[in-house]
């Protein structure tokens, strides 16, 4: 990759306002546990978020060898819909803001 | 006669090939979960975890907004497994409650329990616990047969990505 060198500007700085705070995106992560099926949490990661056999393969695969996986992110409700979604189907999900 | 277990037959319907004491264990269940849910256990913790995992205030305000709905959500799909233990075919919602109703007895059985990822090896008989594990072996293996049957028509769908 190439580089193009120009005069240094002294950028503003950021400030971090409570807008931006609100901005940033929450992440919904889907924790391993020993009970839930293999198959299972892949059916559900399926259903609920409409990813591919391979995508919600690839994110159970995820949970089960790393302890965790971020599964969905947006606004605050829509992490708490998923979250809500997660747990009526017996998973353990959890949110937090990225 | 078809195999033991539960399959689509293609037509949105499934089979359930069961014995009938395994039907009647099944439409028993319901109840004593309904018991432990009156009785507000402690191990129904894993039915209902925290939506956060460091924010008190949060989990109370998360509670309250969608606590009932869990409940309700939860306390249909085993009445639902109640009412069709013994039926030969399921529409694709029934069986989507027993999937729900057996992941809900899984949750409470395994944790009273305290199963672990290596308690999925061969039974000892001398282990007291041994009667109610093999009820959570039998429940995971039919939950196993209805996700298999449920996710026929979802990879038909997505054959192609």
């Amino acid at each position: 990759m190439s580089q193009v060198v120009e005069a240094p500007v002294r950028a503003p700085q950021p400030t971090f306002e409570d807008d931006q705070v609100e901005d940033r995106p929450w992440v919904v992560i889907v924790w391993n546990d020993p009970i839930n099926l293999m198959s299972y949490v892949t059916l559900v990661l399926q259903k609920l978020f409409g990813y591919s056999r391979s995508k919600a393969t690839q994110l159970m695969l995820q949970v089960h060898n790393d302890g965790k996986a971020v599964v969905s992110s947006g606004t605050k409700e829509k992490a708490e819909l998923d979250v809500s979604r997660l747990h009526a189907h017996g998973l353990w999900a959890t949110m937090r803001q990225d | 006669m078809s195999r033991r277990g539960i399959s689509s037959r293609g037509d949105g319907t499934y089979r359930v090939e069961l014995p009938e004491e395994e039907r009647d264990v099944l439409a028993a269940l319901p109840d004593q979960l309904r018991e432990a849910l009156d009785a507000g256990e402690p191990t129904l913790y894993r039915l209902f975890p925290p939506a956060h995992s460091d924010d008190d205030a949060a989990n109370e305000d998360y509670a309250r907004l969608v606590g009932r709905g869990l409940v309700d959500g939860k306390l249909k799909a085993l009445a639902e497994l109640e009412r069709t233990a013994h039926a030969k075919r399921l529409d694709e919602d029934e069986l989507g409650s027993w999937l729900g109703a057996i992941e809900s007895l899984r949750l409470v059985l395994g944790t009273q329990l305290d199963v672990t990822e290596e308690s999925y090896g061969p039974l000892d008989a001398a282990d007291p616990d041994a009667p109610r594990l093999a009820l959570y072996h039998w429940l995971s293996w039919l939950q196993e047969e209805v996700v298999q049957a449920l996710s026929e028509p979802l990879e038909r769908g997505t054959a192609t990505d």
